[in-house]
């Protein structure tokens, strides 16, 4: 009997044991030595060292590296998500390099933690699409290979990191989306949820802790609340105020969510309410997006190629290829707005008809810094338990 | 071969460990016949240990290295520089309102589950042990258990979630949840959630306990005179309490690390441990905050310490009868 439950107890221990130590990934970093110059590309220039594509003699010296290389590692990118299903099938397509895609529905955090841990193996991401935060410390913990692809120029200032450890790829607005069948009197502002007719039906994507979304739907809430980019806590008290009411669902929404009527309001970013709407059509539900006129919030995700990538020459050239005209194009025609939208609209080489798709948008925008989003996230983290409990 | 058990022993292994010396050789209660031979100690000899090597290489590489990742790494900042910051600053709120949180969630839902997941137990150990109630309840109760996560936040979304299946029939009969205080993302909704897997884990693990009990026993101290109430008091609670309190510690345990299904059904809402690291350990907000996570890992490390500890000793205590 002592020694079952001796074992009962130790089961307990390696239960609770095993959930704390999910991921550890400072301790075994450190000792690995830079494993870069890797076989494929050392032969005439070293890949891993190339800041443009002319250092290592021109795009189609890249491309005849990239294809010796022949295969790709891309983390965390889901199929449905801007459109990555097509741009990764045109990429193969065009150049016959594979690409992995581990972990499609990993964050981006998960995404810093493979480069970290799979450090030196030929599984490690050789690029990743991150969030600011994990943008900013990436470059700063030197996770990240400085390049600036052939149209560097056409990328504004403020959206990219001088050096090009990080730039930004696509991005959007938080957008209220709906069941149009299911909610008669569609909402235009975030400040006219707050009605009890909205009972029991407006959602975010996630803790504003942990999701970026559910975090720039608290800021945009903030905007349409008398807050400020800078003051996030009116977000914070209007979502709590939701809950009072009983409006806000604190349930994490997904298309699965939606299907079943749980949240048939739903604040997220407008590219993934638009390509969410289009496979909700397919299941009979009828979603419809709508970018608030009260809380107008962009935020935009970013590249950066790995320090430590496995196959150096074709990280560089799927960046080459994501900042062409075609690969902006495909983003777009996710409903994402690509980071050079701007300059493919002044040559006139956007994709008409993915433009016009696009939802609409009045009134200008704001966009967050770093400094501004770490601060929400601080207020967040100590008051959002505190607000909707 | 309570005779022979001296022989078993080569000379010169070195002194009897304390078990052996705090479980004397003389029949022990009723249960001597069945478990004499396994609770009483025999010296280890050098080659028995060879057996033990591949489990306790197991438990080195799976429990030992990740939890002195976690302990080292929550005593050091992001640079990698010794500091206790991240220690002290997860006492303070936010984190210790969490720790208040998933510490009352876990035994509300681990007693409830206990208590519920033995009277299961008892009331199914009544059916024959081959017969279909019996085989049903424990397959059933295999499958459950282990039933989490996002599936199962979504199973009591579609049944009592504002538009579940139950929800609605509740309200075509007159009955609104919802106004009556009832909704899944509060602690009262969790403990529910949550019991789904906690009773069918206890049933498992407290059903070999209720088997050992013999009908003969009981029918023993009926013919002596002894009433139900006084059996089970005397007889069958002192043997049912270490087992009990085993389960309710693994229950407490299986609680405490649970965290897809709250979040999924929350949203950080209800403030959880799991839910805390999950933010810094892979989440898009926050970065450069691991040793965060690595600090509640190892205050969750210690809550189950003591939780253990306290069990022990309870379990000494309520094991005393047994010797």
């Amino acid at each position: 009997m002592n020694r079952r439950l001796t074992g009962i107890a130790a089961t307990a221990v390696v239960l609770a044991l095993s959930a704390t130590a999910c991921s550890s990934s400072k301790t075994n970093s450190g000792s690995t030595s830079g494993g870069t110059s890797q076989g494929a590309a050392a032969g005439a220039k070293d890949a891993s060292k190339a800041t443009t594509a002319a250092d290592l003699g021109g795009m189609d010296a890249l491309v005849a590296a990239a294809k010796k290389e022949g295969t790709l590692n891309a983390i965390a990118l889901p199929k449905t998500w801007a459109n990555y299903g097509a741009i990764m099938d045109a990429f193969t397509a065009k150049y016959g390099i594979k690409i992995n895609d581990a972990n499609p529905d990993g964050s981006s955090q998960d995404e810093l933690n493979a480069i970290k841990q799979q450090k030196g193996t030929d599984r490690a991401p050789d690029v990743v699409d991150v969030g600011q935060a994990a943008a900013t410390s990436g470059a700063a913990s030197g996770l990240f290979a400085p390049y600036q692809v052939a149209t560097w120029s056409q990328i504004a200032d403020a959206q990219k990191d001088s050096q090009g450890l990080w730039y930004n790829d696509y991005g959007g607005y938080i957008a209220i989306g709906y069941d149009a069948d299911k909610v008669k009197n569609p909402p235009t502002t975030l400040k006219s949820l707050d009605d009890p007719q909205y009972k029991s039906q407006v959602a975010l994507n996630g803790d504003p802790t942990k999701a970026n979304a559910a975090l720039s739907g608290v800021l945009a809430a903030a905007l349409a609340n008398g807050g400020s980019l800078d003051n996030a806590q009116p977000g914070i008290d209007f979502f709590g105020k939701l809950k009072k009411d009983g409006v806000f669902v604190p349930v994490a929404a997904t298309q699965a969510t939606i299907q079943s009527g749980t949240t048939p309001i739903t604040i997220d970013w407008d590219y993934l309410q638009a390509s969410a709407a289009t496979d909700l059509k397919a299941k009979g539900v009828n979603w419809k997006v709508v970018v608030p006129s009260d809380g107008l919030f962009g935020g935009f995700y970013n590249q950066a190629i790995s320090a430590s990538a496995p196959h150096p020459a074709a990280a560089r050239l799927w960046e080459e290829f994501l900042y062409s005209a075609d690969g902006q194009n495909l983003w777009l025609k996710g409903m994402a707005r690509p980071a050079e939208l701007p300059a493919l609209q002044k040559a006139g080489t956007a994709d008409a008809a993915a433009l016009a798709a696009l939802p609409a948008v009045a009134g200008t925008p704001q966009f967050a810094t770093q400094d501004q989003m770490t601060a929400a996230s601080k207020l967040a983290v100590s008051g959002w338990a505190k607000a909707t409990g | 071969m309570t005779a022979s058990a001296p022989a078993d022993v080569p000379a010169g292994v070195g002194e009897p460990t304390p078990a052996a010396a705090a479980s004397p050789l003389r029949p022990a209660g009723p249960r001597a016949g069945r478990l004499g031979r396994l609770g009483r100690a025999r010296r280890t000899r050098p080659a028995d240990l060879l057996g033990l090597a591949p489990f306790a290489a197991y438990v080195a590489v799976f429990l030992g290295a990740p939890a002195y990742a976690v302990i080292t790494a929550a005593f050091k900042d992001d640079a990698g520089h010794a500091t206790l910051s991240n220690v002290t600053t997860t006492l303070k709120d936010p984190y210790r309102h969490a720790f208040t949180v998933s510490i009352e969630l876990s035994v509300l839902s681990a007693v409830l589950g206990a208590v519920l997941g033995l009277a299961l137990a008892i009331a199914v150990s009544g059916a024959r042990r081959d017969g279909f109630v019996h085989r049903a309840v424990t397959t059933a109760s295999g499958v459950l258990a282990y039933f989490g996560g996002l599936p199962l936040a979504f199973v009591f979304l579609a049944t009592l979630g504002p538009q579940g299946l139950v929800t609605k029939w509740l309200n075509s009969a007159g009955y609104n949840l919802t106004q009556h205080g009832f909704v899944l993302w509060n602690m009262a909704g969790l403990v529910l959630v949550y019991l789904y897997f906690q009773i069918p884990l206890m049933l498992l693990v407290i059903f070999p306990a209720l088997d050992g009990l013999r009908p003969q026993w009981e029918e023993a101290a009926r013919s002596l005179g002894a009433s139900r109430r006084q059996y089970w008091l005397r007889v069958g609670g002192p043997l049912l309490a270490p087992p009990f309190l085993g389960a309710l510690l693994l229950l407490f345990a299986n609680a405490f690390a649970a965290y897809a299904t709250a979040y999924a059904l929350s949203t950080g809402s209800v403030p959880l441990v799991p839910i805390q690291i999950g933010s810094v350990m892979s989440g898009n907000v926050l970065a450069g905050q691991e040793n965060i996570g690595n600090a509640l890992g190892l205050w969750m490390i210690v809550v189950v310490g003591l939780v253990v500890v306290a069990y022990t000793l309870l379990q000494r205590r309520t094991a005393r009868w047994l010797r």
